[in-house]
């Protein structure tokens, strides 16, 4: 543990769950001069700054108890939160909503005054009679036609319950749309891809937001005084279609039938990742109003969608599964 | 919202024509292309604005609109001076006719014989994103699914947004109800109230007669999952060709604008008040065109 702490300034000590994903990565990059930094994860830890300590534990073991017990927090940021399309619910549940209840309770148990806890857009889930843009108070109906992120949704809404059940904690729940960048998932893998699939007949306007500009909200989430549901977006929203051919890509069009099918058989085969009910996200609108948090969070977006393009042109510099 | 520029444009679709943009160059009067390069709807640097509206993409939908409001429709317009240039303001219109022809000749309206001009914007149906190519097509020509929070975020950004109260009751009545307006719905005057927004009503002349509807088979319309199953003269009896709408003469006239005080949390009782008042003007507006129209299709 280093012990650099200022004598007359308080330098806030903090616990990032998740550490050693592409995201819990850029945390603790950007994090890791102004504040103590600690993580935790299961997975080994690579590509890191060597003044944050560092533990290799599952968050659901007793070990990772003595972490709270050891160190006096300010802030906890859970970002120990996976979605892995080829494990099973049960194994979702298990470690996303376990996890979440523990880093809950371990809280309350040790007074930590501030909790972030990375949510995200696709709780709201696309439907084709959404808002435009949807504010926090929208219902999550994200697992009404894809199952497999029940577990984001009912994670979602149990951190919605922290409200009440602990007052003293300053919660805040972030609900960033499609984070781009470097990172490894489903929106990042799409654009990525040589001739991106779009369904013939649909092309809803979609939102981005760079991995850097959910750093910088979870950095002013820090703040203390700060609580409560906040939607982050990047830039002006834009059609997928044209998203793509910014790139300089032409996108590969496909009758929502023949897409679906093959689609299950791929998966079926074990072919793709892709499950077929995410074809949603390129039909219908999913976007957030993200007016709230640059109100009261301060944030704005720093890249732009040309740069957020730049970006995905290059390779993925990580390709580990978060 | 909308401004008109006085120097002639080169559109920029013509600078890198394609054969299909190259024919809707020819199509399109210059002044639809005047007007449409004119329209200021808040579109970011890529052409969109927030709901996905691409004011350029009217050009594959204007020659055709063009041609049913001036030729087939010969449409009579009045009162267009009364949509303010800029801000936001609510159109609240009698619906008739079946198909919605009057909210394409209002839109049609606005755009070209007025100057500047002003982009309508219609709430659709919610199933309608679901439908393949109709949903980008209306997105892309200014139509936004028709929800109150949508409705509310366009009248804040300053849009010009079409309603019509009745909904499908007004629209699938049987001729015998012709020109009797239905009941309006409060939504709309509970939105100018929050947004303060001006109400422009208008009242459509025509609409009941390219239709006439003898029967309205609901039943029948709700296995197929439509709202209505109008039956005509000519449709389902002769087919498609039956469904076609009579060329009968449009006559649109736009009212002043009327502006309610209050708040939008009042009971329906005082909501259901200020509705009256527009339906009330709609409905003189009706009477008076009803007794100045000389013919059904002159």
């Amino acid at each position: 543990m280093p012990s650099r702490r200022s004598r007359k300034k308080h330098t806030p000590r903090v616990l990032i769950t998740g550490i050693a994903g592409n995201l819990g990565r850029a945390v603790a990059r950007r994090l890791h001069r102004s504040t103590e930094l600690l993580g935790i994860d299961r997975r080994p830890v690579q590509h890191m700054p060597r003044d944050i300590n560092i533990e290799v534990v599952d968050i659901r073991r007793r070990r990772a108890e003595d972490i709270f017990r050891r160190e006096k927090l300010d802030a906890v940021v859970h970002l120990n939160i996976m979605h892995d399309p080829r494990s099973s619910q049960q194994h979702h549940h298990d470690f996303n909503l376990g996890g979440t209840q523990k880093i809950s309770r371990l809280c309350a148990e040790h007074n930590i005054p501030k909790l972030i806890v990375l949510s995200s857009a696709n709780v709201y889930g696309p439907h084709p009679d959404n808002d435009q843009f949807l504010l926090e108070d929208a219902p999550l109906m994200g697992s009404q036609n894809f199952g497999g992120i029940r577990d984001l949704v009912a994670l979602d809404m149990f951190c919605n319950t922290f409200f009440w059940r602990y007052p003293e904690i300053e919660t805040v729940l972030l609900r960033p749309t499609h984070i781009v960048g470097r990172v490894h998932n489903a929106p990042t893998r799409y654009l990525r891809l040589d001739k991106p699939w779009m369904i013939l007949g649909f092309d809803p306007m979609i939102q981005l937001v760079h991995v850097e500009d959910v750093v910088t909200a979870i950095e002013l989430a820090l703040r203390p005084g700060i609580r409560g549901i906040y939607n982050i977006a990047g830039p002006p929203p834009t059609p997928v279609s044209h998203l793509i051919e910014r790139m300089g890509k032409k996108p590969q069009y496909y009758p929502e039938l023949v897409a679906r099918k093959v689609l299950q058989a791929a998966w079926r085969m074990k072919l793709s990742d892709w499950p077929a009910p995410e074809l949603d996200h390129i039909k219908y609108v999913c976007m957030v109003d993200d007016t709230r948090a640059r109100k009261e969070l301060g944030y704005t977006h720093q890249h732009e969608l040309e740069s957020i393009l730049f970006e995905l042109r290059r390779p993925p510099a990580y390709t580990r599964r978060i | 919202m909308s401004d008109t520029s006085s120097t002639p444009q080169t559109p920029p679709w013509e600078h890198n024509a394609s054969t299909i943009d190259g024919i809707i160059s020819r199509l399109l009067s210059d002044q639809a292309k005047e007007h449409i390069l004119a329209l200021k709807e808040g579109q970011s640097e890529d052409g969109f604005d927030p709901f996905g509206f691409e004011p350029h993409f009217l050009r594959y939908v204007a020659p055709l609109f063009e041609w049913l409001y001036r030729s087939y429709f010969a449409t009579e317009v009045s009162g267009l001076e009364h949509i303010p240039d800029q801000g936001s303001v609510l159109l609240i219109s009698n619906h008739s006719g079946q198909i919605p022809i009057d909210g394409i000749l209002i839109g049609t309206s606005a755009l070209l014989d007025r100057s500047p001009p002003r982009m309508v914007r219609s709430m659709v149906e919610r199933w309608v994103p679901e439908i393949p190519f109709f949903s980008w097509i209306f997105a892309r020509a200014g139509q936004v699914v028709g929800t109150r929070e949508n409705a509310r975020r366009l009248l804040k950004q300053g849009a010009c947004v079409l309603v019509f109260p009745e909904g499908v009751r007004g629209i699938s009545k049987t001729y015998d109800q012709a020109y009797q307006l239905q009941e309006f719905g409060l939504g709309f005057m509970r939105l100018a109230l929050e947004t303060n927004t001006p109400i422009v009503p208008v009242a459509v002349i025509g609409g009941e007669e390219q239709m006439p509807t003898v029967l309205n088979l609901k039943k029948l319309g709700k296995i197929i999952g439509a709202p209505a199953f109008p039956v005509t003269l000519t449709w389902p009896l002769i087919g498609p060709l039956g469904a076609l709408p009579l060329p009968v003469k449009y006559r649109l006239q736009f009212g002043e604008p009327m502006h309610f005080e209050g708040s939008e949390d009042d009971e329906d009782r005082i909501i259901r008040q200020h509705v009256e008042q527009v339906q009330q003007r709609i409905e003189d507006m009706l009477q008076q065109g009803l007794e100045q129209r000389e013919g059904i299709f002159i």
